[in-house]
């Protein structure tokens, strides 16, 4: 059972995550055709596609879906050869950077099933995407800004071509016919240019305006339309000094700007959008007459019956009427353990069904379930995170007014003290708006996220905010979740010195019937241990919640809870924290098998070197106390507190927030998500549940907690480059102002400061790759081994 | 200087066929998945079976 989850949640983690290894082939489940099919069996039903099919104008319909375990390169060659040739299909296109794939066919010819069977019969689980999420507003505007940026780039070139034979014609003998031709000609590419390619900054500075408040969208927009109206009517008049290269120069490098920040956001908003559908949308209602029918969760009554198959996810609140299994609520306790479910047990949305088929009567609308008081909890605690300013907006607050002041005061200054004809103030004020256009500033942010993001993204760690890196950079305290994050999440065999050998291969044996995890446990345990066990030539009854049972050689086994194993409960009085297993037999001595959740192979490494490094580490979880009080010992842990529910855990956050600490929370389950979403910075492994993914802001591939170190050491480096950027361009702009103020500047000093200044920002952030991060405190062999092992 | 007359109408012709295949490249959707892209050129396409000849007919 847990086995299931397991496999779900790491193909959750695949619709999620950058291509970590190309050369991965291994994760491709084409060879697994045959046992994923098998998975397959009761998900794919065309009911749950028919509301996502699109009717196109052209005939076609359309219908675009997630592949959820699309891990590398070739999936693309075998999802799209799958229905190559099948009769009606008119296009089928795999999207390897949103993870979906757009199917269009002819419905006269076809419907969406057997397209959608054939690439599910290849092991691809399908999830259809609502098409009111796609093509999104920001989808829109990304294609706008690279037109527009193309636009920009075309005409910025051709000026400058002309601007340059201009300058060159200074030191030469330029006739004042030709220079008029260059600048006219300049005019006629520069000026539609200006007026296409500006608009998303005009738009932007007009809404800002009307709201009666400035940003960088302002001074940039003034700049950009008085430099072209002056220089137009220096042509007109036969002037010298134009700029018109200067302004669509700018316009270009600004709108690479945007471009790189809009393509960060976007990465973020198509990874929230498919966890979003990834939630599972229908139940299997079971009605009077005892036909079963799929119902959208939404629209489940109490009083309803419905059916919940062996490893399915349970939709709704409800008691358990009919049917005996266990229930994996890992990820809404925190729990490593399943717990029984018998008639009349009380059963939560989100937990995932074990070994049998169960029966729930609804006791609570979906609206009103457990999950959905988590997923309410969290909502509210994000918006105290949306107060977060970024840093660019901060300087940007800052930047703008000074902008206006110093242009305004040339433009006042040369008016009083000068006899130029107001034409030259103007230009020289001009001037000022140009040379202090935040060209550099607006580059300085979004070309270092993108390399930090990028250098992340290859290293497993998916980064799903903008702002994520920025708050992470100036953590202090990382509070930590038990089960799942700090352990494997999964038990391990803990006394295996104390058993024989010969024990351990007939409970092994036993236990190799069973999907329960302290039954896969004892089977990995003997596989290490390498002894051999022989399959039993007897059958194994499995009864859910209680243990497994077998007659060999007259003599009736069993192996599960110590109560069903007719022990009393002060036959061993050691350590009742444990999980454990009871081998008995009629004439043989009861033998114990306990279990312990082991932590990440690296997990007390990382947090020495962490808190060698001077983070505050604090370990809150759900898990009984004496259990999270053993692990926080070993791992050296001095503050924990167990027996947390997500209340408690976001009330732990506010008080360590009102002590001035900034804290990130780290944790995988459906318990922290609130925590996740409350915390100032939050990261998640990639199995961790849905809704924790949404909440939480960085998402991290992988056994070890190794990438969560990576990640903190690469916010703080990007936020160090910002910085330096903002200096440099800050350096630029002392130099170059009183130049500017002083009425010195011409085109070719303003186009050369511009395109340098920029190219230094973008430079500087590049080093971010170059030089690569050290794991200081980690011992290069220990990560080698790990590295090997996996 | 008379070379301009035409040299300056060549430079802005090839500028905008360059944009013109920037802006189709974009429309017909090339630059959705970078990702994906980037990999597709190294994928082989698989060799199919000829098809059956007395369905279609064709010999080769």
């Amino acid at each position: 059972m847990a086995q299931i989850r397991t496999r779900d949640s790491q193909e959750t983690a695949g619709a999620l995550c950058g291509p970590v290894s190309p050369l991965a082939l291994g994760c491709c489940p084409g060879g697994a055709t045959a046992e994923a099919a098998g998975a397959l069996g009761g998900g794919l039903r065309l009911s749950d596609f028919a509301d996502h099919i699109v009717h196109q104008h052209d005939g076609c319909d359309a219908l675009t879906l997630i592949v959820q375990n699309l891990h590398c390169p070739s999936c693309i060659r075998t999802i799209e050869g799958a229905v190559e040739g099948l009769p009606g299909l008119a296009k089928a296109r795999v999207n390897l950077g949103t993870r979906r794939l757009r199917l269009q066919w002819d419905p006269k010819v076809t419907t969406a099933e057997p397209l959608l069977a054939a690439v599910a019969a290849r092991g691809y689980r399908l999830v259809p995407l609502d098409p009111e999420h796609m093509e999104s507003a920001e989808a829109g505007e990304s294609r706008e800004l690279l037109r527009a940026l193309a636009v920009a780039g075309f005409a910025a070139s051709n000026v400058m071509l002309l601007s340059v034979s201009v300058w060159s014609g200074l030191a030469e003998d330029m006739g004042p016919a030709t220079r008029a031709l260059m600048h006219w000609v300049s005019a006629l590419i520069a000026l539609p240019a200006v007026a296409y390619a500006g608009r998303p900054f005009f738009r932007s500075a007009l809404g800002a305006l009307r709201g009666g408040a400035t940003n960088m969208d302002v001074p940039i927009s003034l700049a950009v339309i008085l430099a072209s109206g002056m220089s137009l009517s220096e042509t007109l008049r036969g002037g010298e000094h134009v700029y018109f290269d200067a302004s669509i120069t700018l316009l270009f490098f600004l709108l690479i700007g945007r471009f790189l920040d809009l393509q960060l956001r976007g990465r973020a908003r198509s990874a929230a959008e498919n966890l979003t559908a990834l939630r599972a949308t229908a139940a299997t209602v079971v009605d009077g007459d005892g036909h079963l029918l799929s119902l959208p969760i939404n629209r489940l009554e109490p009083g309803m019956t419905v059916a919940v198959a062996p490893g399915e996810r349970i939709p709704v609140d409800g008691l358990v009427s009919l049917g005996r299994s266990e229930i994996d609520t890992s990820l809404l306790t925190g729990e490593s353990l399943p717990r029984p479910a018998l008639p009349g047990s009380e059963v939560f949305a989100g937990t995932v069904n074990g070994g049998g088929a169960l029966r729930i009567t609804v006791t609570k609308s979906a609206d009103a379930s457990l999950l959905a008081e988590i997923v309410r909890l969290m909502e509210t605690a994000e918006q105290s995170r949306d107060r977060y300013v970024r840093l660019a907006d901060r300087v940007a607050r800052l930047y703008a007014p000074a902008v206006h002041i110093l242009a305004g005061g040339t433009l006042l200054g040369w008016l009083a003290f000068s006899d130029l004809p107001w034409q030259g103030s103007l230009m020289h004020a001009i001037a000022v708006l140009i040379i202090t256009c935040p060209c550099a500033l607006g580059l300085a942010v979004p070309a270092v996220q993108i390399a930090a993001v990028g250098r992340l993204m290859k290293r497993g760690v998916l980064v799903k905010s903008a702002d994520a890196l920025e708050r992470l950079a100036t953590v202090d305290t990382l509070v930590f979740d038990k089960t799942g994050t700090l352990t494997a999440g999964r038990p391990e065999l803990q006394n295996l010195k104390a058993i024989p050998a010969d024990e351990l291969a007939l409970a092994a044996a036993i236990a190799a019937e069973s999907r329960h995890p302290l039954a896969r446990a004892l089977c990995r345990a003997a596989a290490a241990a390498e002894i051999e066990s022989k399959a039993l030539d007897a059958a194994v009854t499995e009864h859910p919640g209680d243990g497994l049972e077998t007659r060999l050689g007259g003599t009736t086994l069993r192996l599960g809870r110590r109560a069903w194993c007719g022990i009393a409960e002060d036959a061993d009085e050691e350590g009742t924290a444990a999980m454990e297993l009871w081998l008995s037999g009629n004439d043989r001595r009861p033998l114990r098998f306990t279990f312990h959740d082991a932590p990440r192979p690296d997990a007390a490494s990382v947090i020495a070197h962490l808190q060698q490094r001077g983070f505050a580490v604090e370990l809150l979880s759900g898990d009984r106390a004496p259990v999270v009080a053993e692990l926080a010992q070993r791992l050296g842990i001095a503050t924990w507190r167990g027996d947390c529910r997500p209340a408690d855990k976001i009330a732990r956050l506010e008080e360590l927030a009102a002590q001035g600490r900034k804290t990130a929370m780290i944790g995988d389950g459906l318990n922290d998500a609130p925590a996740l979403a409350a915390a100032f910075a939050s990261l998640s492994p990639a199995d961790a549940a849905d809704v924790s993914q949404i909440a939480a802001d960085i998402i991290f591939q992988g056994e070890r907690l190794t990438p969560l170190v990576e990640a903190l050491d690469t916010a703080r480096r990007a936020r160090r480059l910002v910085l330096q950027n903002f200096g440099l361009a800050m350096l630029y702009n002392l130099i170059a102002v009183p130049i500017a103020v002083a009425g010195f500047v011409t085109p070719l000093i303003a186009a050369v400061a511009m395109s340098g200044s920029s190219i230094i920002v973008t430079a500087n952030a590049l080093r971010l790759n170059l030089a690569s991060v050290k794991l200081r405190g980690i011992k290069a062999p220990q990560r080698h081994r790990l590295e090997a092992a996996e | 200087m008379s070379a301009l007359i035409y040299l300056i109408p060549a430079a802005l012709f090839l500028g905008l066929l360059g944009l013109a295949g920037f802006l189709w490249a974009l429309k017909s959707g090339q630059f959705d998945d970078l990702d994906g892209a980037a990999h597709r050129i190294l994928l082989d396409d698989e060799d199919k079976p000829l098809p059956p000849r007395e369905a279609n007919g064709r010999q080769q």
